[in-house]
């Protein structure tokens, strides 16, 4: 019994608890994704970009706050700066729908059209972010490191494994919790969320009953700011803040919300979750995991790792392929236009 | 203005900017820009061909120039002996059962009446073909690159002179494009975009890790050339008599020939790439290809086969990637897996397409030029730029210091408003198509 619950601990703290954050990061970019693709109907390249933009303000305001002396300690200073970096971005996202993409969208052009033009707003936000910060890492996690560390973890229990939950952790996926759970009240509960599903069901009905595009747009785009610099922040803080990472974390982000099915809320959380416990249990080596559930004389001798780390891109593409071929819409039937 | 004409005018102007790096800086870093610049024009062809020509995105050229950088590893350095005799058999052994066990997945997936059975049968063979392989790969893997690990620690690659490497670079690329376009190619645009931009992640990941293959992060340097080694130039009496007589130091008028060799060969390959791609958009199969572009249903009753005419184009233009990458590494002269960057060797390239003019091969060569060009320049352009707005600050201020260091981003920067405002006010390109 106790070999079982050692070998469970091990499991939950390398593969469940890392794969819950990490999910819940990843979903909160995917709902980014697939929202702009409801309703502004194009496929956003540039999100990586915004979410990258919208760490790097909340980290200038951290570091202020720092300074400054003011802490929330135990929780990091971090989460005082978001509503601050949230605001930034919503503010460079409406002006670059007010100088780039107001203009395409008046013409109806093609979604791909908008996706090339996503690409130049890319190539700006990633010369912005790296022009302002440089390319290097930066940290700002401060406050108290551990919720239970594994030492704690031993001396309480008395098993010979421990189970560590890092602050950052229990924040990711406290936030996002409320975070959707706002999302989803908006959503469903106010007059404007449900002028946004209307007009992404069907936009010329939409307009007939006398919904003001332009508003709903502005407020997909405050709310994808804010979904994007959270995911970001929080990716940051239980990570580290690179501007190159968050660029490369686009592959996972589109991967969540396409395997939920594009345009769909719902898909893009689940959609997180599959793509980040795929990622972390494929390249995890298993061999203490076994070690605890096989009889004494029969441990595996090698690291029983499926994939080395470094092809965690290929676990995203590879789910992402499968569920292309086998269910084109996603696992939630996404919009499909 | 008749379109010859613009399009003349702004070929003229890039050779301009390339003389005048010329005059103004060194004639080494012209030929330099001229070189990359001919390799960029190749990829910027390529990628017309597949989105000028058929409307597919791809944006996964990295992915394609970083096969062509591994085929020259694979063509031009010679076999490594000890690594074959290690693990060599083994190492096919492996792999073959590795595909192997992946077409008989396929096999089954076909032949089995669908249902339950067919999946259980499905993933019996690839857990059982999984497990084969990797007994297999593991210990032949561990041979290999126990052998002289700090030089070699790599299976080597076939010994052939370099230029062989081209042709295999196009060969490498185009059965890679075979098989995505296989399975992704029926996929709608933007998801075919987040496909193609996994697999080139995906290429660039097994280059990075298999140093068995390609010395993954190690590198590998001193790959064989196509022209002679400058220091032997050097020490040539006939070459640096030759270059007095010019009035030019023997050491300069080495590396310019060694430079300008490269050009006339990429020249060439450009000049006959660019014949052939010319011939083929006038071609009945050129306006067939037009044709699926701009109406696939039309095409479709009009008896066109869409999606092999889809998989043909899409592998053509990889092959040509293929080629440029090949053509860059050989001009590199090592191969390192980490400097391949998305925004580099992918939206790069696309940025030279839209801006030359989609659907317009002398647009993609254009744009191919003129935004390599800026591509350089910007980065010392951004330095004056910046020491000129920075100038009221007192030196050594950390404020200065931090925005000198960033020039090295305006190019970005730059690259982003550029597409931005072609996109907006001539969004089909300098040299549009006819």
């Amino acid at each position: 019994m106790t070999d079982f619950l050692n070998a469970f601990i091990v499991l939950a703290n390398f593969v469940l608890v890392p794969g819950i954050a990490y999910g819940s990061q990843l979903a909160l970019g995917a709902l980014g994704v697939t929202l702009i693709f409801a309703i502004l109907r194009f496929t956003n390249i540039a999100h990586g970009d915004t979410m990258a933009f919208g760490a790097m303000i909340t980290i200038f305001v951290t570091w202020a706050l720092q300074a400054a002396g003011v802490s929330i300690d135990p929780l990091p200073t971090a989460l005082l700066a978001l509503p601050v970096g949230i605001a930034a971005t919503a503010v460079l996202v409406l002006a670059t729908d007010r100088f780039v993409y107001q203009f395409y969208r008046k013409q109806k052009v093609e979604p791909v059209m908008l996706l090339i033009v996503s690409v130049g707003v890319m190539f700006v936000m990633n010369g912005l972010v790296r022009f302002i910060i440089g390319p290097d890492d930066q940290r700002f996690t401060d406050g108290e490191r551990f919720i239970i560390s594994s030492r704690t973890f031993k001396e309480m229990t008395g098993l010979a494994e421990g189970l560590a939950i890092k602050t950052t952790q229990g924040i990711t996926v406290v936030t996002a919790i409320l975070t959707v759970a706002a999302l989803f009240w908006f959503l469903n509960r106010t007059r404007m969320g449900k002028s946004m599903r209307a007009y992404s069901d069907n936009e010329d009905l939409a307009l007939l009953s006398g919904i003001n595009p332009e508003r709903v747009v502005a407020v997909t785009w405050v709310i994808v700011a804010a979904l994007a610099t959270i995911a970001g922040v929080l990716y940051g803080l239980d990570k580290s803040f690179k501007p190159f990472t968050y660029f490369h974390l686009l592959l996972p982000v589109f991967a969540a919300a396409i395997v939920g099915g594009l345009g769909n809320p719902l898909g893009a959380i689940a959609g997180g979750f599959v793509i980040a416990f795929s990622e972390v249990t494929l390249t995890y080596a298993f061999k203490r995991v076994i070690g605890y559930l096989v009889p004494e004389g029969m441990e595996p001798s090698g690291l029983v790792q499926l994939l080395a780390t470094d092809y965690k891109f290929a676990v995203s593409f590879a789910i992402l392929v499968i569920v292309l071929l086998f269910k084109p819409t996603g696992l939630f039937a996404g919009k499909n236009t | 203005m008749s379109q010859t004409m613009r399009g003349t005018l702004l070929f003229l102007l890039v050779a301009g900017l390339i003389l005048a790096t010329g005059f103004l800086q060194s004639w080494n870093s012209a030929l330099l820009i001229l070189n990359m610049g001919l390799i960029s024009a190749i990829m910027a062809l390529g990628v017309n061909l597949q989105w000028g020509f058929a409307g597919l995105f791809n944006v996964g050229i990295m992915g394609f120039v970083a096969l062509g950088g591994l085929a020259v590893v694979l063509t031009s350095m010679p076999p490594v002996g000890a690594a074959w005799a290690a693990g060599g058999a083994r190492m096919l052994l492996a792999l073959a059962v590795g595909a192997g066990a992946i077409v008989a997945a396929i096999f089954a997936w076909k032949s089995v009446t669908p249902g339950r059975k067919r999946a259980l049968v499905m993933t019996a063979v690839l857990v059982v073909g999984y497990i084969v392989y990797r007994q297999l790969f593991d210990p032949a893997r561990a041979a290999i690159e126990a052998v002289n690990p700090t030089l070699e620690g790599y299976l080597g690659g076939a010994g052939l002179p370099v230029v062989f490497s081209w042709p295999v670079g196009m060969a490498l690329a185009a059965g890679a494009a075979w098989l995505i376009g296989k399975t992704a190619l029926g996929l709608r645009s933007d998801y075919l975009a987040i496909a193609t931009l996994g697999i080139s992640e995906i290429i660039i990941a097994v280059m990075k890790n298999e140093d068995w293959l390609s010395r993954g992060v190690k590198n590998v340097n001193g790959l064989p050339r196509p022209m002679p080694y400058e220091v032997d130039l050097q020490n040539d009496p006939g070459f640096v008599e030759a270059a007095t007589g010019y009035g030019l130091d023997p050491v300069t008028a080495s590396t310019l020939y060694v430079k300008a060799g490269y050009s006339l060969y990429f020249t060439v390959v450009l000049i006959l790439l660019l014949v052939l791609a010319q011939l083929a958009l006038r071609s009945p199969w050129g306006r067939m290809m037009r044709a699926i572009r701009d109406n696939e249903v039309a095409a479709a009753a009009m008896g066109k086969n869409i999606k092999k005419r889809h998989l043909q184009i899409f592998v053509l233009g990889s092959a040509v990637c293929g080629l440029a990458g090949a053509m860059m590494t050989t001009l590199d002269g090592q191969l390192t897996p980490a400097t391949y960057q998305p925004l580099r060797y992918t939206f790069l390239i696309w940025v030279m397409v839209i801006i030359g003019g989609s659907g317009n091969n002398f647009g993609a060569v254009l744009g191919g030029f003129l935004v390599w060009f800026l591509w350089v320049q910007v980065e010392p352009l951004g330095q004056v730029f910046l020491q000129v707005v920075t100038s009221p600050l007192t030196d050594g201020s950390p404020l200065k210091e931090h925005l000198l260091d960033g020039a090295a981003y305006m190019r970005l920067l730059t690259m982003g408003l550029l597409l931005l405002v072609v996109l907006r006010f001539s969004p089909r390109g300098l040299l549009p198509e006819r």
